[in-house]
């Protein structure tokens, strides 16, 4: 159980620094971002998992040998109301972060899940009220404004897409095209669920430096794919012209709603957060994808990471 | 909403409720029921589009604002959320920085300059 606990300790340390730091700073992302979200969630998904095994297969040592024998021993200890001898409080300590850790964890996610889809039924409403169908297209909505504006509201049930009469105006129906299958791609494949699992991995651990340069990673990639689906329909010019033009006219439109925004924060977003300029760069330069053996290794690294800590633990 | 979004005026619920059947006159002219109108003023009514004046008997019902100034102030939320924050929602280009602006600037002069 202590050698359980030491494997899945160096697990959790590596998951939480050196790894993730490698795969933010890597350039082979961008050309295969699909394997590279596959990764992402494999590290979280492992680091979580070792982080909380640690902490159990070092406070259950002292109950027995293997997770199953030693949870059984610890609950007929606290029934009997005592804990017997060799109990440090090091492992009583141990047991109340796992438990701790584990239920933060899981209710975060949960908050963050009922919080998004109760943003998202009041923007519906709020939508159906402002702006009007789009005649053939059932799901999109047309909003009477200005700026190029197009956003999707992801969800399980009814999703909209919404895009302003100004966006109408500005692009070319080829570009539009692009920029509705982007909005559609993120729909279809349901993005918003790794989005909000982990911005909700960031919230809950806001202390991790790595997990707010993980949430942004992973919004960029989750662009990117979207932006595959649309290099499908139209050609990379295009698309990436979309971009410019959507970028730039909502800029122009800014200065006058930062008096609206929460705590007056100034619209430019600092560099570290650029999510425009990788995709155009992407599209511009034509890079090619991870080869097939790269991606498939990537991958099945990304299914061991996932499943190791689990392994460990049933093993201890 | 529409419907006291066009007329300038205040209304009752029971002249609102004609303004809505008037032009179902073609096909099933459904009856809304009264109790339906009220409802949904009311809702409407807490999140803000709807003023009720209950100085008067029946109460009289006005927008609180135009159309435009509840899609400005929608258009400006979404505008100006900060990625971090838009957890219900998936803009097709975040804020841009002002490199990038510089950037996308360049691009869009290249552009028009190989179509020529």
């Amino acid at each position: 159980m202590l050698v359980s606990a030491l494997v899945l300790g160096a697990l959790a340390v590596a998951l939480a620094w050196p790894v993730p730091v490698l795969l933010a700073a890597a350039r082979w992302p961008a050309r295969s971002p699909g394997v590279a979200l596959a990764l992402w969630q494999g590290i979280a998904l492992a680091g979580g998992v070792s982080m909380i095994g640690a902490l159990l297969c070092y406070g259950l040592s002292p109950f027995g040998t293997g997770v199953a024998d030693g949870v059984r021993a610890l609950t007929a200890a606290i029934l009997a109301g005592t804990l017997g001898a060799g109990v440090s409080f090091a492992h009583v300590l141990a047991l109340c972060g796992a438990l701790l850790l584990g239920t933060h964890l899981l209710l975060n996610l949960a908050a963050t899940f009922l919080r998004a889809e109760r943003q998202r039924r009041r923007h519906l409403h709020l939508i159906s009220l402002l702006s009007d169908p789009l005649p053939d297209r059932p799901g999109m909505r047309v909003i009477d404004y200005e700026a190029p504006v197009a956003y999707c509201l992801p969800g399980a049930a009814r999703s909209a897409t919404v895009l302003s009469k100004g966006l109408l105006r500005l692009l070319s129906a080829d570009q539009l095209r692009g920029v509705i299958e982007h909005e559609q791609a993120h729909l279809r494949q349901q993005h918003h669920l790794v989005l909000l699992a982990f911005k909700s991995w960031h919230s809950a651990l806001p202390w991790f430096p790595i997990a707010n340069r993980a949430e942004h990673a992973v919004a960029l990639l989750v662009e990117m794919l979207a932006d595959d689906r649309a290099r499908r329909v139209v050609d990379d010019r295009t698309l990436a012209t979309a971009i410019a033009l959507v970028g730039l006219g909502q800029q122009a439109d800014l200065p006058a709603a930062s008096p609206d925004t929460a705590s007056g924060e100034v619209w430019m977003s600092s560099p570290e957060h650029a999510l425009v300029a990788p995709r155009v760069h992407r599209l511009m330069t034509a890079a090619v994808p991870l080869s097939r053996v790269a991606a498939v290794a990537a991958i099945a690294t990304a299914i061991t990471l996932a499943l190791a800590p689990a392994v460990v633990l049933l093993r201890a | 909403m529409d419907v006291l979004w066009d007329t300038e005026q205040a209304l009752t619920a029971t002249e609102l409720r004609d303004r809505l059947i008037e032009p179902r006159h073609d096909a099933s002219p459904k009856p809304l029921a009264a109790t339906t109108i009220l409802t949904v003023l009311s809702r409407l009514e807490a999140k803000g589009f709807v003023s009720r004046d209950r100085g008067t008997r029946p109460h009289l019902y006005t927008c609180v604002t135009t159309r435009a100034e509840h899609t400005a102030q929608l258009m400006h939320q979404v505008l100006g959320s900060v990625p971090d924050r838009d957890e219900a929602l998936a803009r097709f280009i975040g804020n841009v920085t002002s490199q990038e602006a510089d950037t996308l600037r360049e691009l869009l002069g290249s552009v028009t300059a190989t179509k020529r």
